[in-house]
């Protein structure tokens, strides 16, 4: 049997249960077995990508521990956090040691969520209904780190009921950034602005996306304008049986 | 290091205070360049294999740049031009006024040059009594404004033609209208008698080629002709990173540089400099002076990881693309060069201590290295930049605040050690009663504020361990 272990991420584990449930079960359904480290806390990207490298290591360290005690795939809910164990656990530790043969080890087996659907399980019809307009938010590091160009739209095609809608500004960054939105607020909130315009000018009544930190940012900015554009992680869309009208 | 003392650059203060026309021009304008690059890159299928080539050149001539440089100065004597090497931009400064006052010169026409933006030229020379007349039309709107510029090939970006007519009519004593056509006009009329008259050309240079010392410029207006072939006197103030070994790697250059800046497969004037005029039949200046400008380079150049700067050929497509710099403006990157390639330069040409908040102004989304034509990795360069913030390095102590330090350190205890993090993610949830309206957290104390001020942040739910938990525990029982 396949065997994977639950890499759920820090927001995902804080703000996202729902969408951690789905992904539980639609991996099982799919003939999964699942386990769940519950040693993991964050990956490191925040440290990492805010210039603390040293302080990241341990953190590095905590996860890869969690994660080696089995050898099956780690499979997250966010390109961005798979990217950073990926691309960037390697480059944290010294060439030729014990820590830095561990980081490319657990950098070989990881995937994004839908990466591992589409490209591991060759799985792009997970038996989703869901009938309506859908438009896309191509995540920065799911696109260009992972370079995850088509695996969600592949599997967003297969579900029935849904008509796919582009939106013009589909690969451009929602201003969510980590910790950029914290830092400089206010550009991140024009940038926010920009991405809701044009999810609300494309028609569409629902925006997808493959990132929890995205959709965090995304969904909030929606709120606040007041639209009923539901925002939500494609996890939960493939989950989603709602009935054709 | 940049021997000038340089302001702190406050990236934030700035981006709260950004004129509200600026993202709507700004976006205007570059949108339209991105339109224009994509369509020029969509006609050659070879566009990622001449980038990789590019990039290769680049590397290569860095590694070897005292090898190209020599080269180079010796094929400019040669030719019949002078070369002066100017360590700092106060070396280059008073180069060239020597040159100027030696001359007797008083007026000067200039062509764009984002080195002599960034060792303020014209400033020096107007405090010598030099007039100094900028020509590129971008150029000269900005020196009537009184500001840098604010994009690499379009420095008036920023400004809206009813803005640009207010600034013409000040200052030119007329009543100008807001069409381009018309304001161009003025400008050339008005410009036209410089070129006449002055004594001296300034020009920058797009590339140096090593082996023949031609210095190469890649313009549209036209003023850049008339700057380097009127007056008697042509100073070059040119970065020593912008030397190409030869003729070859050229092409491959002028194809990627247009194509990437404003999305032309050549710009309207490609002009060939090999020293000054040889004799009375030939056209062009009697003399030629080309200085080489270091001013941080060489230190920039010792750094293996931020010295990738040093490729760029300034066509500003990263600035064209990012998000960041099409809402805040070139003018909150606070030098000379802006957008992505700003932020990762001037941290290194100025210090991480004026210049510490740049390496943050970006979400590294990654869409400038996409589009870089010499494949610079930007989001790489930037997270580099940030570790000598954050940490520091060989090259600078730590300049981040102390706060922001503690946060860090906290962080990275709070993740390493699992129980303390599990322990507080069960805890978060406990808050949500306090902020929580329509299922949204707002109106939180800091530092949450710094999110909930631009939109509402999810309530905490932190459920799934304990469900997990319970569902094992279910499974278990159910095998048994």
């Amino acid at each position: 049997m396949l065997k994977a272990q639950l890499f759920i991420t820090c927001l995902g584990d804080q703000f996202y249960t729902p969408t951690l449930q789905n992904m539980t079960h639609l991996l099982e359904r799919l003939g999964v077995g699942l386990t769940f480290p519950p040693e993991q806390t964050c990956c490191g990207q925040p440290l990492f990508n805010n210039g603390f490298e040293d302080k990241t290591r341990s953190v590095a360290l905590n996860f890869m521990r969690a994660f080696a005690k089995s050898d099956a795939p780690i499979i997250g809910p966010s390109g961005s956090c798979v990217s950073m164990v990926k691309h960037h656990y390697p480059s944290l530790f010294k060439d030729g040691t014990a820590e830095h043969a561990l980081a490319v080890e657990v950098a070989s087996r990881i995937y994004e969520f839908t990466e591992y659907l589409v490209n591991v399980l060759k799985v792009t019809d997970v038996g989703a209904v869901y009938p309506h307009k859908v438009t896309y938010h191509a995540s920065c590091h799911y696109l260009r780190e992972m370079g995850l160009k088509t695996e969600a739209k592949t599997l967003l095609n297969a579900v029935k009921g849904l008509e796919f809608i582009s939106s013009k500004e589909e690969e451009t960054c929602c201003g969510f950034g980590g910790a950029f939105t914290v830092t400089y607020p206010e550009v991140s909130r024009s940038m926010m602005e920009n991405k809701v315009k044009d999810i609300i000018s494309s028609g569409a009544d629902t925006v997808v996306t493959c990132e929890p930190g995205c959709l965090m940012n995304v969904s909030g900015g929606l709120h606040k304008v007041g639209s009923s554009i539901r925002a939500m992680h494609i996890i939960d869309l493939l989950s989603s049986k709602e009935e054709l009208i | 290091m940049n021997h000038d003392a340089h302001p702190y650059i406050g990236f934030e203060e700035y981006s709260e205070h950004v004129p509200q026309s600026i993202p709507l021009v700004v976006q205007q304008a570059t949108s339209r360049f991105v339109g224009g690059r994509a369509a020029r890159v969509a006609e050659l299928p070879q566009w990622e294999e001449l980038r990789q080539i590019g990039s290769d050149i680049r590397q290569h001539t860095m590694e070897n740049l005292d090898v190209y440089l020599t080269s180079l100065e010796s094929a400019v004597l040669s030719a019949g031009g002078h070369v002066h090497w100017a360590e700092t931009g106060e070396d280059a400064r008073q180069i060239v006024l020597r040159i100027a006052k030696e001359n007797n010169v008083k007026t000067i026409v200039k062509s764009k040059s984002m080195a002599t933006e960034e060792i303020h030229l014209n400033h020096a020379l107007e405090e010598a009594g030099i007039e100094s007349l900028e020509t590129d039309l971008g150029e000269y709107i900005i020196q009537l404004a009184g500001t840098g510029p604010s994009h690499i090939i379009v420095p008036a970006v920023h400004l809206t033609k009813e803005e640009i007519a207010a600034l013409f009519s000040k200052h030119l004593g007329i009543d100008a209208p807001s069409d381009p056509i018309e304001l161009a006009r003025i400008a050339r009329e008005t410009l036209r008698e410089k070129f006449l008259s002055a004594q001296m050309g300034i020009s920058g240079g797009n590339f140096l080629i090593a082996e023949t010392g031609t210095l190469v410029m890649v313009t549209n207006e036209g003023n850049g002709r008339m700057c380097t072939t009127m007056p008697e006197l042509h100073v070059a103030v040119v970065g020593i990173d912008k030397v190409v070994p030869d003729w070859e790697s050229l092409t491959v250059f002028l194809k990627l540089l247009a194509r990437s800046a404003t999305g032309q497969k050549l710009s309207t004037y490609t002009q060939f400099i090999s020293g000054p005029r040889h004799d009375d039949g030939e056209f062009g200046p009697k003399e030629f002076h080309l200085v080489l400008l270091d001013n941080g380079r060489s230190t920039v150049l010792k750094d293996p990881v931020g010295r990738d700067v040093l490729k760029c050929i300034r066509c500003g497509a990263c600035a064209n693309v990012c998000p960041i710099y099409k809402n805040v403006g070139g003018f909150a990157y606070g030098s000379f060069i802006s957008g992505p390639i700003g932020a990762i330069l001037s941290p290194q040409m100025l210090g991480t201590e004026a210049a510490r908040e740049l390496p943050y102004a970006s979400t590294l989304c990654g869409a400038c290295a996409d589009v870089c034509p010499v494949k610079i990795p930007i989001p790489t360069i930037l997270r580099h930049l940030r570790r000598r913030v954050a940490e520091g390095d060989e090259f600078s102590k730590p300049t981040i605040s102390r706060p922001l330090r503690g946060i860090a350190a906290f962080a990275s205890i709070a993740l390493a050690w699992n129980w303390i993090y599990r322990f507080g993610a069960r805890m978060l949830p406990i808050i949500n009663p306090f902020f929580r309206r329509d299922g949204w957290l707002t109106n939180m104390p800091f530092p949450l504020s710094r999110w909930t001020k631009i939109r509402p942040l999810p309530a905490f739910s932190s459920r799934f361990r304990k469900w997990w938990n319970v569902r094992s525990a279910k499974q278990k029982d159910s095998q048994r």
